[in-house]
This record gives structure tokens, C-alpha cells and sequence, in this order.
């Protein structure tokens, strides 16, 4: 079967979990920025777990179907349509061949995952269908969706519409949240004033906030006097081109804090001062312009247990829906 | 031999290490970086993810629930050891010959649209970087950008783009900041500078450093159509030596042709690089690296 594409909303790109071992060229991780909504949307339709799904971005596409076919949405809060019908989120139901599936207006979050059974069924690059879209690199031409575009679709396996994902294993879609960091890289730039602006201040997500990063407004990070080094740069901020860890937080100017997500630039010249860990990428990735969000450090070990809460959630996701 | 600070190891979050070999570029640092990685690449270890060499740094990204953390830890400051100064190690690399059409007229129409985003609005690119580095104009600048070849010392920012680094001594360095903003337009395989470190940009997109020329030499291909990408869609690695060479307008065409003809191909070299002999007569050995392009002819 074949899904058409009437209208490709604002950013909508095919994702799964993502590409690895490529980063050291230039190639970064893709995948769904938010990799538990993604989950959750595959295992609802009967999918493996990181199939490759739509990433619906603020404003949903427009679809038709041509086929019968059994789909789910997770994620920010846009309601499904079937042929003008809402339909519930975070539960599977089924389209008929011809229904048209669009989206009602975003009211929390900001990224959904709309997965059918069977997967987007685009080629694999690299060992991935996600689209990279900087590098031209999967999905659908290497870019967003288009209108009229033809996505195929894979074979399903056994799955039935009315799955449901249990309240207590939605995430909560807030304006204030909270993004735990460990602090390191290169924070030894920062005085003790710069670090306390960083982790006291409350950060305003800005409009720049796409796959590549997400910009925040808020103070001025101080920073410690030196001799740049040579080949550094003259600004307080540069530090000799260095790769840029998944989820690290850049600040070039010492203003205007940006974390890197999955389609990051992997290196570059301006000081990080932090990374995100690895499972509060999704809060990020759920974060829509204005969200306040303050950066709460954690240590390894405090990292390890949260990275292993992490995964305990997404066995339970898997033991409700299997 | 010569004396190497240690090396500062830094956690990314739960699933990087960051690896700072030194604070300043220098092709020992770099040279140790690629060294460093490469045998951590053949030992294969369970649990390490990616391997990422920078200019003068590197990072891991590991899975920390089947590589505990300070169990990499140790093995990378093993390497660090074993490494050493790496002055007596030889690497089997390439020179590359990169035709160059400077002052072009794509990236001169991209500049001037920047100029409220740069340090000289009154000129261009070209005729700032050879100002503020002491050369008496473009020519003699483009001698020296085209005259020494470059160590490819990290790969990246976006998919396949090359940074270089110029085989002479810090005193012949060429130093240019960045723009002042950066600039949401970069021609494909724009020639760029900033700091210490030439680049090429491998796809159209937004860019800081200053633009002297554009290669008509494609160095990323995800259709891998080109015979140099049969294996993979990237052209570069670290250790890439690379000599610049001077176009004119109708080479760049015909070059241009041959793309389209699906023929072009860059002009590579196997060649060993050994650092010592590097640094002691820089301009003796990088004659002799970039003796065997010659024999082959242009691309």
C-alpha cells in the first residue's frame, strides 16, 4: 500500500530510531527527536519498536490512504482526524482504504509520531531510513514531506486497533520543564558566576527550534579571562573546532545557550558548557518556542540511574503493549 | 622526543567522552589524535559506538550499559600512554590534488550579500585575509594558500566537509577570524578560512568562515554516482593530504564537464606520513609528498 501525501504540514520527515557510526564524517545520529513517543507509536500498530514513522512537527500533514491500514499517534497533543473524525492519541485505530487522516491544532508538545503498520517503507541509508535532511540522506529524497509525495508501506504484522498506551506511561507535556545536564566539556571557560547564571537562570525556548538545535533566551554566561589559544578564535566563546556531543550545549557570544539534537552539526569552534542527557532529549524534544526550562545538573552516577529509569519505562511501555 | 601535556577527559552526558589532547592546534596534536583513535578503531572494543577524531580532540560515544564508563576511561588513557608523542609512527594516507578557481564569481555574488556580517565591508573575502596576514595582495596570498599542502585534521560539521591544516610552521600560518555573523548561504565546495583551518563546504548552507574560491571537485555524493564514491558517499578522511592547485575559468568548466559526464575523478595518491621528518624539513617533505601527484597529471 501506498500513503499519499495532500498536504506535507510544516516540517514532517520520515524517522526511526536512527543511524550509528557515522558521525565521525560529519553524519549525525537523525532518528525521531523524541525516541519514546516513537516507540510507543510503533508497538501500538504491532511495529518493532524503532520503525521508521512520520515526525509531525507543530502542524500536522494531510494523508490519504489507499489501502486499509492500522496506524496509532504519540507524542504533542494533535488530536488525529479520520475524514474530519477525531480520533484518540496514543492508541491504535484502524483507516480505510480512501479515509484521508489529518491533524486538529497542536495543544501541548510539539512533535507527534504517527506510526502505521508495517513501517514507512522508504530505502535504508546507511543503515537507517530516517531523513538527514542537511546531507540530502534518506527518507524521501533526503528531505521533509511534499505534497503528492507516495510513501510505501511494509508488510504488517499481527496488530489491532484499541491498543492503548496507559495513562501513567504518557509523558507530561508541560510549558515549565526541567532538562538534567552534566556539566564538563569545556564549562571550565565559566567563572562561578558564569555556572550559577547557567544553572539558576530560567531559559526561554526561542523560535529557533528545529532537529539541528534549540536556541534559549535568558542572561549572559561569564566567562573566565585568557590568552586565546592559537587557532582557537578571539572571542571568549571559541575553542579550537572539537566534536560536538548528541544533546551538548554550545554557547556562542556566552549568550543564548543552544542544545545540539539528533541532526547536529558534529564539530565545531564555539565552547560547550553541558550535555543533556541522553533520555531528557525527548523533554527537549517535546519543548515548543516559549517553554521555560531550567538545566539541572547531575553527576555519572545520578546520570546512570536516570539513563536506567529511563529504560525501566520503556520496558514497561513494551510489556503493556506486547 | 618532544613533552606532551596530558591529555583532560571530560563526560558528554551519559553516553560521550570527550577527549582534549591540547588547547592549541598544532599537526603534533593533531597527528596524535588520529593515531590515538585509529587504534582505538582496531581494537574493537563491545559498547564503543562512534569514534570521532577532531583537530585537537576527540570523543566516544559508548553505550554505558555494556562499557562502564571508567572502564573506557582507563583504556583511553592506556592509548594516550602508548601513543605517546607519536613522533616515530608512520601513516599510510592519501595526497589529493583539489583544483581551486579563487575568487569565483558564486562565492564573490554569496559575499557581497553578507557584507553587513563582516569585519571589511569595503572588500572582499580574499583581499581581507591577505591584508591582515602581511601579504602585499591576492596573488601573493592565493602562492601561499596554493604553495604548502594541508593535513586533513577532522571531518564534519555537516555531512563529509573537510578541515585542513597547513603543513608549515606556526610563523607561516595563515590566521583569519570567522564572519562577524555567520552567513545563512554557502555555495557547495566553497574553498573557506577561519582561525587556523581551511575548508570545503560539501553541501549548499549557512557558514561563518570567509570564502576565497569554490572547487569544481564534488567530496560529498549520497546518490553515489561519481566513480570516487563507489564505496561511500563520503570523499574525506582524517590524514588526507591535500594540495590546492590554481584553476582558471575554463579549466573549471571543463572540469565542471567531466562531473556532469559522471568521469570526474579527484587526482589521489597512496603516500605514507611520518611526522618527525615533517617537522624537522617541512618544505623538503611536503615536495617529496606531493612528488608523486605530478606524475599522474592533473585530475
Amino acid at each position: 500500500m501506498t500513503i499519499q501525501v495532500r498536504k506535507p504540514g510544516l516540517s514532517t520527515t520520515v524517522q526511526d530510531s536512527g543511524r550509528t557510526g557515522y558521525y565521525d564524517v560529519g553524519i549525525p545520529p537523525s532518528g525521531a527527536l523524541d525516541q519514546y513517543s516513537l516507540r510507543a507509536a510503533n508497538l501500538l500498530v504491532g511495529n518493532p519498536a524503532g520503525a521508521a514513522a512520520l515526525e509531525c512537527v507543530y502542524l500536522g500533514p494531510e494523508l490519504a490512504f489507499d489501502a486499509d491500514a492500522l496506524v496509532a499517534v504519540a507524542g504533542a497533543s494533535m488530536v488525529p482526524r479520520v475524514n474530519g473524525e477525531d480520533r484518540p492519541l496514543w492508541e491504535s485505530f484502524a483507516v480505510r482504504a480512501g479515509d484521508v487522516l489529518g491533524f486538529g491544532y497542536i495543544s501541548a508538545g510539539a512533535r507527534a509520531y504517527l506510526a502505521v503498520a508495517g513501517g514507512v517503507d522508504v530505502p535504508e541509508m546507511l543503515g537507517s531510513r530516517s531523513t538527514y535532511a542537511l546531507g540530502a540522506l534518506g527518507g524521501v529524497d533526503g528531505r521533509q514531506l511534499a505534497e503528492g509525495d507516495r510513501l510505501p508501506v511494509g508488510t504488517p504484522s499481527a496488530g489491532a486497533a484499541g491498543r492503548r498506551v496507559p495513562e501513567d506511561l504518557r509523558p507530561v507535556l508541560s510549558k515549565d520543564v526541567e532538562v538534567r545536564v552534566m556539566m564538563g566539556l569545556y564549562d571550565h571557560r565559566l567563572t562561578d558566576a558564569g555556572r550559577a547564571t547557567f544553572l539558576g537562570d530560567t531559559w526561554t525556548l526561542t523560535p529557533v527550534a528545529d532537529r539541528i538545535g534549540f536556541r534559549y533566551k535568558g542572561g549572559e554566561l561569564e566567562t573566565v579571562d585568557r590568552e586565546p589559544p592559537f587557532g582557537a578564535g578571539q572571542d571568549p566563546s571559541n575553542i579550537v573546532d572539537a566534536p560536538y556531543p548528541i544533546g551538548s550545549i554550545q554557547v556562542p557570544g556566552s549568550v543564548e545557550p543552544i542544545i545540539l539534537h539528533r541532526d547536529a552539526v558534529s564539530g565545531g569552534g564555539y565552547m560547550m558548557v553541558a550535555t543533556v542527557l541522553s533520555g531528557d532529549l525527548d523533554v527537549v524534544a517535546q519543548s515548543a518556542p516559549n517553554t521555560r526550562t531550567r538545566f539541572v545538573a547531575v553527576d555519572l552516577d545520578e546520570a546512570l540511574a536516570v539513563r536506567a529509569a529511563y529504560r525501566d519505562r520503556n520496558r514497561r511501555l513494551a510489556e503493556a503493549l506486547g | 622526543m618532544s613533552d606532551v601535556r596530558a591529555a583532560r577527559y571530560s563526560w558528554g552526558g551519559d553516553e560521550f567522552l570527550f577527549v582534549e589532547l591540547a588547547e592549541e592546534m598544532s599537526l603534533q596534536a593533531n597527528f596524535r589524535v588520529v593515531a590515538i583513535t585509529k587504534a582505538l578503531r582496531e581494537q574493537r572494543l563491545d559498547g564503543v559506538l562512534e569514534i570521532q577524531p577532531a583537530n585537537a580532540s576527540y570523543q566516544v560515544r559508548y553505550d554505558p550499559d555494556v562499557i562502564e564508563p571508567h572502564a573506557l576511561l582507563g583504556r583511553l588513557q592506556e592509548l594516550e600512554k602508548q601513543i605517546g608523542d607519536a613522533h616515530d609512527l608512520a601513516l599510510p594516507t592519501r595526497v589529493l590534488e583539489i583544483p581551486v578557481l579563487y575568487q569565483d564569481p558564486w562565492t564573490t555574488e554569496t559575499l557581497m550579500r553578507f557584507r553587513d556580517a563582516h569585519q571589511d565591508p569595503d572588500s572582499t573575502d580574499i583581499e581581507y585575509a591577505a591584508r591582515i596576514n602581511g601579504f602585499s595582495g591576492v596573488d601573493e596570498f592565493i602562492a601561499a594558500h596554493s604553495g604548502s599542502p594541508w593535513f586533513t585534521s577532522m571531518v564534519g560539521f555537516v555531512a563529509g566537509l573537510p578541515f585542513k591544516y597547513q603543513m608549515v610552521p606556526r610563523d607561516r600560518q595563515i590566521v583569519v577570524p570567522k564572519y562577524l555573523r555567520p552567513r545563512t548561504d554557502t555555495p557547495k565546495q566553497t574553498v573557506g578560512y577561519g582561525g587556523c583551518f581551511s575548508c570545503i563546504y560539501s553541501v549548499r548552507g549557512a557558514g561563518g568562515y570567509q570564502m576565497f574560491g569554490i572547487t569544481p571537485a564534488p567530496i560529498y555524493d549520497p546518490t553515489q554516482t561519481l566513480p570516487d564514491f563507489a564505496d561511500f558517499m563520503v570523499f574525506f578522511r582524517p590524514g588526507d593530504i591535500v594540495k590546492f592547485t590554481p584553476i582558471d575559468r575554463e579549466r573549471y568548466d571543463a572540469y565542471l564537464a567531466d562531473v556532469e559526464a559522471g568521469t570526474f575523478r579527484i587526482n589521489a595518491r597512496p603516500v605514507e606520513f611520518e611526522l618527525q621528518p615533517s617537522l624537522d624539513d617541512p618544505d623538503g617533505y611536503n615536495a617529496r609528498l606531493l612528488a608523486g601527484l605530478n606524475d599522474g597529471g592533473a585530475a
